[in-house]
């Protein structure tokens, strides 16, 4: 099960992990969906690309822009969070998002919990696949924690001040600056 | 100051929801100690050697008599009757429990205050000027830009887990006073030739184990794209950033390692298509939040009071305070008082319930219900009318903030030390009372003049102590005593500089007799306008450091065993500590 677009859902996707003995040329592709490392779609491309099940996930030290002009060929692009402390998969989503354009389902994979789901979807996340130990029904309600927030992210493309009339002070005449 | 809107009261009371929610988590099993560390440390909430510490923001120092009065509250009810002011212009107390917490930020929160983010690998509480607003030398009020940036920061979702901890200072005079070659991101709030607003930006600058003065990334960002510029550092930085190691993963190694030049270049590579976009501030915005920095009712009013210099002529004490501890506001007839935390022989920076309802009460009387807190652990009244000085001073001296010490040796900066931190290898705040007693001796001090004295019980250098004109660390050793290494030549400001340090280490007792022996050297050599950091820079390290090893110290030393009343190494508790 994986939460996505705000609800549970049965998953039928598999994510490869390179086990030690394995190398992104050596690493066997399985049939159905599958969900490979950056290295082994770059390494085999020509031999997966053909297949419309092929997704493809991405190491938090690994770089978005080497996905530039291949983003649109996947169903599901995910980013690994090897630790909930490495915030790199957040700018890795932003990026590609706003920058690359990504417009189909983003998935957080790894030490995915609760309290940084409302962060994720923020950044562009829109499927999560909280860690396997934690019910998942609790998982979800991190993504209402707030109702409202101040910045502009992928999500809201607008900063509070932009969407609406904040209040001054009604007691103060113009500013002069 | 600023008031809330519904949108503000709403995200700080949805964050009490929450944080209630990770609490009863916690104290179910539900999350591990380890999961709930990062939850808890975004919320200022630090596990020390005797109990939980809370940190809670004073967003660029600035409060009112209200929320100060939540405070003394709060000390009353949830500790044990006092806290301590940081020198990044917050306020924590030490001996909290877990499961009061909740309740502790929701009473924060019913006067417009939350603990959002005074911890963590995060954007920090944005510090600013405690002069921002009156001072006489200012060039744009910062307050308006800073209250900005806290809201761009608070809960951004891309910068919630970055390599470490991240701090922003904005200073508007021209002078710095608020350390900002010594931050993350130091902002200068400045005008350009034509009298446009924008700002002037440094990165990279620090202290702990590697001190390092910022560098200038850009020399004028216009205002209106301050907020997508800052991103654009973070973003790199959130990116590049070392996540190996603890003590490499502050921007500033970054910027070292790539040098500013390519450091410049990767932010303005991703700053290209956000330039002009959404995230760009608006003068509807500016004005908006402008608008509760307006100055209050000041009267017409002249400088020059007879009853003052008739009553400075009586009172000796009054006199000494009036040239120390006050300073020139830019209305006439007005005066920025700076309310000492600093008596000898009382922890640097603390405050009981007691000093925190008489200050409140004070600036309800003559400051328009405003206080600010300073990175030098003090308070100020903003707004003082000059006429009103003697009773203020009658009144203050009754709670005892009245010791005439601003800037002079007393005026100490100390972290918590060994007696709270799981990290110092040494106390400091023992010290600075051992210190302060010393030099208690007002004629001295005032003979001494300016000087800055700055302690901190570690590496990490909460206590800045590599920009105090003089600094002590307190280092390891291998037989796990205390030591304390000794620096010169440090300052913050304009003229900011990393002090160095004098010699091998001396013991607690040894500490004051090295002050001493400092001064001495520099009471020797000084030229009549001198400050103590002037001829450290004239004459250089040398005078100093032969003189004070030139003989055997007088001071007697206690049985190892006696000397410590905490010992850090025994105690089963996480990595992170006060103020890091």
């Amino acid at each position: 099960m994986i939460i996505k677009n705000k609800t549970i859902v049965a998953d039928d996707w598999t994510v490869l992990r390179l086990q030690e003995q394995d190398t992104a040329e050596s690493a066997i592709v399985a049939p159905g969906k599958v969900i490979v490392p950056l290295k082994v779609w770059q390494i085999q491309r020509e031999m997966i690309q053909q297949r419309k099940d092929i997704g493809v996930w991405l190491a938090s030290d690994e770089r978005p822009e080497d996905l530039k002009d291949d983003v649109h060929k996947f169903a599901v692009i995910a980013v690994d969070f090897p630790k909930f402390s490495d915030g790199r998969g957040y700018s890795i989503a932003y990026n590609l998002r706003a920058r690359l354009g990504y417009k189909g389902e983003l998935r957080a994979i790894g030490d995915v919990l609760r309290d940084q789901l409302f962060y994720m979807q923020r950044v562009g996340f829109n499927a999560f696949a909280p860690r396997p130990d934690r019910k998942i029904e609790d998982a979800i309600k991190g993504l209402s924690d707030f109702s409202e927030v101040y910045q502009t992210s992928f999500d809201p493309g607008l900063p509070l001040f932009r969407c609406t009339q904040r209040k001054g002070n009604s007691t103060a005449g113009t500013f002069n600056e | 100051m600023y008031r809330y809107d519904e949108y503000d009261q709403q995200i700080v009371n949805e964050r009490v929801k929450q944080y209630r929610d990770q609490v009863r988590r916690r104290l179910s099993g539900e999350l591990t100690e380890e999961e709930f560390l990062p939850l808890r440390l975004q919320n200022g909430l630090y596990m020390q050697i005797h109990a939980y510490m809370l940190r809670i923001a004073v967003p660029y120092g600035l409060i009112s008599s209200r929320q100060m009065r939540m405070f003394a509250h709060i000390a009353r009810k949830y500790d044990r009757g006092y806290g301590h002011f940081t020198t990044r212009q917050n306020i924590q107390f030490n001996w909290l429990k877990l499961e009061d917490t909740p309740d502790i930020l929701a009473d924060l929160a019913s006067v417009e205050m939350h603990a959002i983010q005074t911890s963590g690998n995060c954007v920090r509480n944005i510090t600013s000027d405690e002069f921002a607003g009156v001072a006489q030398d200012e060039v744009v009020d910062p307050r308006p830009y800073a209250e900005i940036l806290r809201q761009w920061s608070t809960f951004h979702p891309e910068f919630a887990y970055l390599p470490r901890k991240f701090k922003i200072a904005i200073s508007g005079g021209k002078e710095d006073r608020a350390a900002i070659y010594a931050h993350d991101i130091g902002l200068a709030v400045t005008k350009n030739a034509q009298g446009e607003v924008g700002f002037r930006v440094l990165v990279g600058g620090g202290l702990g184990r590697t001190p390092i003065i910022g560098s200038e990334i850009c020399e004028f960002v216009p205002w209106q794209h301050i907020l997508t510029y800052v991103e654009s550092i973070l973003r790199v930085y959130n990116q590049y950033g070392r996540r190996d190691n603890k003590y490499k993963a502050r921007i500033k190694i970054l910027v070292k390692a790539l040098g500013v030049d390519e450091f410049r270049r990767k932010v303005e590579a991703d700053w290209a298509d956000l330039k002009d976009g959404h995230g760009t501030l608006t003068s509807d915005e500016v004005n908006r939040v402008a608008s509760f920095f307006v100055d209050p009712s000041y009267e017409t009013l002249t400088d020059h009071d007879s009853k003052l210099n008739e009553f400075k002529a009586d009172s000796r004490s009054f006199s000494n305070w009036l040239s120390c501890n006050v300073k020139p506001h830019r209305i006439p007839g007005y005066a920025i008082v700076v309310l000492s935390l600093k008596k000898p022989g009382e922890a640097p920076g603390d405050a009981t319930a007691e000093q925190m309802e008489a200050v409140a009460n004070l600036a309800d009387r003559y400051s328009f219900g405003e206080l600010r807190i300073t990175h030098k652990q003090n308070l100020v009244l903003a707004d003082v009318r000059q006429k009103d000085l003697i009773h203020l001073w009658q009144e203050s001296t009754e709670h005892e903030l009245t010791t005439p010490n601003i800037g002079m040796l007393t005026d100490i900066i100390s972290c918590p030390g060994a007696e709270f931190c799981t990290l110092a290898n040494a106390r400091s705040i023992p010290l600075a009372k051992v210190i302060s007693e010393c030099f208690e001796d007002l004629d001295y001090q005032h003979d001494i003049g300016e000087i800055t004295l700055n302690i901190s019980g570690c590496v990490n250098a909460c206590g800045q102590h590599h920009i105090g004109n003089i600094g002590i660390t307190g280092v390891e050793k291998k037989d796990h005593d205390e030591w304390y290494q000794v620096s010169i030549g440090g300052a913050e400001g304009n003229d900011s500089s990393i002090s160095k340090i004098i010699g091998p280490s001396f013991t607690f007792n040894q500490v004051p007799e090295v002050i001493e022996r400092l001064i001495h050297v520099y009471l020797r050599e000084r030229t009549e306008t001198e400050r103590f950091i002037d001829t450290v820079r004239r004459i250089g390290h040398a005078p100093f450091k032969e003189h004070v090893y030139a003989t055997d110290f007088m001071a007697q030393e206690e049985k190892v065993a006696d000397k410590h009343s905490v010992e850090p190494a025994q105690y089963e508790v996480p990595y992170y500590s006060p103020r890091f």
